[in-house]
């Protein structure tokens, strides 16, 4: 299936992290899937089925599930501690900042269904809070990928990290936004389409919206520049101050309350 | 080491609890004082870990909960030598790693602690890890009994008995206070034994100043196969000081200069007790 703009649409990036983190698996019997009850929701069933010795099952528990994967951490394990964005930042919040981010423990969290991706189902299982909450944590880098490429690269990356990561995607198909040859790297944001009128920085999800606008704006008569900040934390200061400089307007667009998320990390750079 | 040495260590580790929490004008001097013996037992007697041996990947581990009770933890660590004991010096003193809360920035700290409810999850998961890995080092954690209303510890006592953590053992420093009074006045644990046995747990009751049974009770671990351990070390907050014990008013509370010396004094007269 093509979109409007002949992208290709590609698999749910949660589907994405799970393949990922199943080859990881397969090739270092170190790597863990640590899960509160969400394996189906995190797509982690075959992972299960293969790996049985790598997922560790806790229950209902978010905050076990932090404190759990920070000790297992600490014995060399390369843990991904996986459950719905939105449990999982706020009600293990203070695992997160003590356990994992002050200890300095390598977990990796993986924060699925994150955004809004939860619909109908109610602001309980929202997650518009959780880019604020952890830029406000020291010693955690926050990556939000925004297609299939990008989620696949921010997985295997993490493994290598070794302090603690935030990744958070949703369960929607997404479409492919880059190109053979694109380099991602932690930290450095992509440029997906060049232009000098505005520029859009996004985040995650809203990436793809934010490159129909251009679409858009362009027939308007309005060049625009759309850059992926797959990496909130840090942020890619740069970028942003190019982006400034070159274009008459920026635009921030994520799946996150105004308050706290990418916008307000790149007006920061910019007051 | 005989027990009557290791009862002359715990009165030297008090004199210093006392003296690096007067020097700094803060710290948690009940809990400190009535966790003191259990440390004594485990940093001598019971866990394989040394400063040389720190990085081992099969050391065993200490994780304190009650991370508030630091200055406990690191006049032990002093004696073992992880550290000089000069560095205690700068206790809370601005610069210093020596803070009010355990980090890992201390050398032998596992895991950075004093938020309560955090150190058995850590601990579940060490033990978790050690099991995988078919390694047979062994994980402690302390709690004190006031920490115990925290959820988190509830849902790491299931974790621990669904995983058949007999490598796991909690000591609870069951010392009936805390910082606002008794522990049964401000959110009852009791039946604290019933409830952990309940949760799948071997419990055993012990008198947390008593370096014999302290030392036969973690000796036997672990206590049943495929079973987590948890040692109720029934103690006294404030122990070796008369005006101090079971007095919730000084869980943070510093000694003044007469008050201190008193203390000192009894200290004293406590060591030439056993060494006569």
């Amino acid at each position: 299936m093509k979109s409007e703009a002949g992208l290709k649409l590609g698999k749910a990036n949660l589907e994405v992290f799970s393949e990922t983190l199943l080859s990881l698996a397969r090739q270092n019997k170190n790597v863990l899937a640590v899960t509160s009850d969400s394996r189906g929701s995190g797509k982690l069933v075959p992972f299960a089925a293969c790996v049985p010795e790598q997922i560790i099952e806790v229950g209902i528990a978010e905050q076990n599930l932090v404190g759990i994967s920070a000790g297992l951490a600490s014995t060399g394990k390369i843990v991904y501690a996986v459950s719905p964005a939105s449990f999982l930042t706020a009600r293990a919040l203070e695992q997160i900042k003590n356990d994992v981010c002050y200890s300095d423990q390598p977990v990796k969290l993986v924060g699925i269904s994150a955004g809004v991706s939860y619909g109908a189902l109610g602001s309980t299982h929202h997650s518009t809070h959780d880019l604020a909450v952890l830029r406000a944590v020291n010693n955690i880098t926050i990556i939000v990928p925004a297609d299939n490429f990008e989620t696949e690269e921010a997985i295997k990356a993490a493994a290598t990290i070794p302090h603690p990561v935030y990744i958070r995607f949703g369960k929607r198909p997404m479409y492919h936004l880059h190109g053979p040859g694109t380099e991602f790297q932690v930290g450095k944001s992509i440029v997906i389409r060049e232009g000098t009128d505005i520029t859009f920085i996004a985040t995650g999800e809203t990436v793809y919206h934010a490159l129909m606008a251009s679409r858009v704006l362009e027939e308007k008569g309005q060049t625009c520049r759309v850059i992926s900040m797959h990496t909130v934390k840090p942020l890619d200061v740069e970028a942003v101050l190019h982006a400034a400089h070159d274009s008459q307007a920026l635009i921030t667009v994520e799946e996150h309350s105004v308050s706290g998320g990418l916008g307000e990390a790149c007006a920061a750079v910019l007051a | 080491m005989t027990d009557d040495e290791l009862r002359l260590k715990s009165i030297y580790y008090r004199k210093n609890v006392l003296k690096y929490i007067k020097k700094a004008n803060a710290g948690h001097t009940g809990g400190s004082l009535s966790c003191v013996d259990i440390l004594n037992v485990l940093y001598n007697r019971i866990l394989n870990v040394s400063p040389e041996t720190f990085a081992d990947p099969k050391r065993d581990r200490y994780i304190q909960s009650k991370g508030h009770s630091v200055e406990a933890l690191y006049v032990v660590l002093a004696d073992k030598g992880f550290f000089p004991e000069s560095d205690l010096e700068t206790l809370c003193r601005y610069g210093s790693h020596y803070v009010g809360h355990p980090t890992r920035k201390v050398n032998g700290v596992e895991q950075n602690t004093g938020a309560l409810g955090h150190g058995l999850a850590f601990s579940v998961g060490v033990a978790i890890s050690a099991k995988k890995d078919n390694a047979d080092y062994k994980v402690y954690t302390l709690l004190g009994d006031g920490e115990l209303a925290e959820g988190s510890n509830w849902e790491s006592l299931l974790a621990a008995a669904h995983y058949d953590l007999d490598n796991l053992t909690a000591i609870i420093d069951r010392n009936n206070l805390q910082i606002t009074g008794k522990t049964e006045d401000v959110c009852d644990i009791e039946p604290l034994a019933a409830k952990c046995k309940a949760f799948g747990w071997r419990v055993e009751n012990v008198d947390g100043h008593d370096i014999t049974a302290l030392t036969d009770v973690l000796r036997a671990i672990p206590l049943e196969a495929g079973i987590p351990n948890m040692v109720i070390a029934n103690t006294t907050k404030g122990k070796g000081i008369s005006f101090m014990e079971n007095d919730y008013k000084w869980h943070h509370r510093v000694p003044d200069d007469k008050q201190y010396r008193q203390a000192q004094r009894e200290l004293d007269a406590l060591l030439g007790e056993i060494e006569s």
